[in-house]
């Protein structure tokens, strides 16, 4: 894989696709059309869960099977935080993220000993567990899960319409893909995509491999935290089901559609993956047959993704 | 309290001999190919449904039993051909993608041929009641899986460790390169051990059948515990895959049966009954955790 570099275009094209977004609501609304205003929201929170896994896979060539662990720990946390009666999410999504955070840095400790399928496998089981975990906790709900009586306040604002959710959604996400740029860029990101291809030469040099890959695993967790408790806002619940493997799953296969190692590669990703499920739901009820004939070609004849397609990485 | 414990360590003796049926196929794949198969599970439950259908269609069990495994093998061999031939030379993401796409597309399937309740699958009536083994009953039919189980580990092991066919698997899985070097046709090897695999797949779908539910969605909790008994094994090794499937089916059954009480008189009532199930549910995961902190490569590896 090539190093990541910024493209001339990247930074305008940001300028202009952050610009649009913050209009959307408005045009939305205008046109009539408030219900996608909710489902541009999803798509923000899933991308910011994608680019936080790419960050973890792309970047630091780390193939984790377990991420959905991070982002359901992030949802339990803020479902947590406001049956405790913290209601600012100010406090309660640092909290998110920091419980995630520390969940991955424990996580990936013990996981980055190993190598290869051993590696994916072992962080799979970890996500098991904490599945497992969520699941008999019967304070916090069991199978059922704990459910946000109603929405937190960011910096006093309620989040309870959707547009204000939107724009926080958005901010988070603007913000997040800010500290990955710049961070792809500086000489961590340098340092972790040449230890993704040559990780004994790194060693040679001095670089402490094991740390680098840890702090990445560590921040890309935290990141997952973050969309988690967002998604718990959403939807009003923090459920078992979105810490099982099946979701990790999803989320690897949103950033391998987009692109693995691009910077946009989980945004693409999310956008692609989600307006396909809410375009195919319409047309019939057994849409996973038609996605999962999409994947395999995805596979088969795109193999590095959608944004490879429009977008050359400097070698 | 000796003979809960008895019938316990049966069941999960059974359990562990079904999980080697799963678990043998996958390790194999696994280890020569190099291949991560998520689709085993999806193999496992259409399998299930290959026989349970035929079983009715038939009026008997065993003529059912028979037509899925063949039945399953076929879609074994089709799937080899079509799309794992293309995937073995590819990196561990794109096999992990595709074979996410076909559970996907088999579940979907499935629900679509059988619809979403589950089949029925009743055991030969002969075997329906219990059997007296010294002094407590236990179901004949778990008997005859453990036999099954038992017969086809057996017929694995003369089958791997003595055969000339076993011999060139085992050299695969060593060193793939070396192995072609020496004249072996390692492509048809291939094709040959995955619809092996898939066969086991459905031999362990339709005997568990009756004891559990032929639903959707069957495979992927299986598929899992095959990939922690691999893990803990080794992949790439059959014994490995023996001792891992024996050591998760009785921690696993055990651990359920035995801890919620073993706690309950270590802690209070509250904390156990909260804590019991939950650490039930994880002791395999921390089982293969611990196994890996101090064997990365697990218990048997079988590359150098």
């Amino acid at each position: 894989m090539a190093f990541y570099r910024p493209a001339a275009w990247q930074k305008p094209l940001s300028l202009a696709l952050l610009c649009a977004l913050l209009a959307l609501p408005t045009g939305l609304e205008a046109l009539g059309q408030e219900f996608y205003i909710g489902f541009a929201t999803r798509v923000l929170i899933f991308a910011l869960a994608a680019t936080s896994l790419n960050l973890v896979l792309g970047f630091g060539g780390m193939v984790s099977l377990g991420h959905a662990a991070f982002f359901g720990t992030g949802a339990y946390v803020a479902a947590i935080c406001q049956q405790a009666g913290i209601a600012e999410a100010l406090l309660a999504f640092p909290l998110a993220m920091a419980a995630a955070g520390l969940l991955a840095l424990a996580v990936g400790a013990i996981s980055l000993r190993t190598r290869g399928v051993y590696f994916i496998m072992i962080t799979l089981a970890f996500a098991q567990m904490a599945y497992y975990l969520f699941v008999s906790a019967r304070a916090w709900g069991g199978d059922d899960g704990l459910s946000l009586s109603r929405r937190m306040t960011l910096a006093g604002f309620s989040l309870a319409s959707d547009t204000a959710l939107f724009f926080a959604a958005l901010a988070a996400l603007a913000a997040t893909m800010l500290l990955f740029g710049r961070l792809a860029d500086a000489r961590f990101g340098r340092a972790l995509q040449a230890i993704r291809e040559n990780e004994t030469r790194m060693e040679a040099l001095g670089y402490p491999v094991f740390r680098y890959r840890l702090v990445a695993f560590a921040l890309g967790g935290a990141l997952a935290g973050l969309a988690g408790a967002l998604l718990a806002n959403q939807t009003g619940l923090a459920s078992p089901g979105l810490l099982q493997w099946t979701q990790s799953g999803t989320l690897l296969v949103m950033v391998i559609i987009g692109g693995v190692g691009y910077l946009y590669g989980g945004i693409v990703g999310a956008v692609v993956l989600l307006m396909l499920e809410e375009t195919l739901v319409g047309f019939t009820e057994h849409w996973h047959i038609v996605l999962g004939l999409l994947l395999l070609g995805v596979v088969l004849f795109a193999p590095k993704g959608v944004a490879a397609l429009f977008g050359k990485r400097h070698g | 309290m000796t003979q809960l414990l008895l019938e316990q360590a049966l069941n999960g003796l059974q359990f562990g001999l079904m999980l080697f049926l799963l678990a043998a196929g996958l390790t194999l794949v696994f280890g020569i190919m190099d291949c991560i198969n998520l689709a085993h599970g999806s193999l496992y439950m259409v399998g299930a449904y290959f026989v349970a259908a035929a079983a009715q269609a038939a009026d008997s069990f065993w003529i059912g039993l028979g037509a899925g495994v063949a039945g399953a093998a076929v879609l074994g061999l089709l799937l080899e051909v079509t799309l794992f031939r293309r995937l073995y030379q590819r990196d561990h993401l794109s096999q992990v993608l595709a074979t996410f796409a076909l559970i996907l597309i088999a579940n979907e399937a499935v629900r679509l041929i059988w619809g979403p309740a589950p089949l029925m699958l009743n055991p030969p009536e002969a075997l329906a009641g219990p059997v007296e083994i010294g002094n407590f009953f236990y179901p004949a039919y778990r008997l005859v899986i453990i036999a099954f189980g038992v017969a086809v580990a057996a017929l694995l092991y003369l089958l791997v460790a003595k055969s000339r066919v076993g011999m060139w698997v085992r050299a695969g899985a060593a060193n793939r390169e070396m192995t072609e070097a020496l004249g072996i046709n390692v492509r048809a090897l291939f094709t040959a051990v995955f619809v092996f695999g898939a066969a086991l797949c459905a031999l362990a779908g339709g005997l568990l059948g009756p004891l559990l539910a032929v639903q959707v969605g069957m495979g992927e909790s299986v598929l899992i515990l095959a990939f922690v008994v691999i893990i803990i094994g080794g992949i790439g090794s059959i014994r490995g895959a023996l001792v891992g499937s024996l050591i998760v089916g009785t921690v696993d059954t055990l651990g359920r049966a035995l801890l919620p009480t073993l706690l309950r008189a270590m802690l209070p009532a509250d904390a156990a009954s909260t804590l019991g199930p939950a650490l039930a549910s994880i002791l395999i995961y921390l089982l293969m955790a611990g196994i890996l902190f101090f064997k990365p490569q697990g218990l048997f590896p079988s590359r150098a």
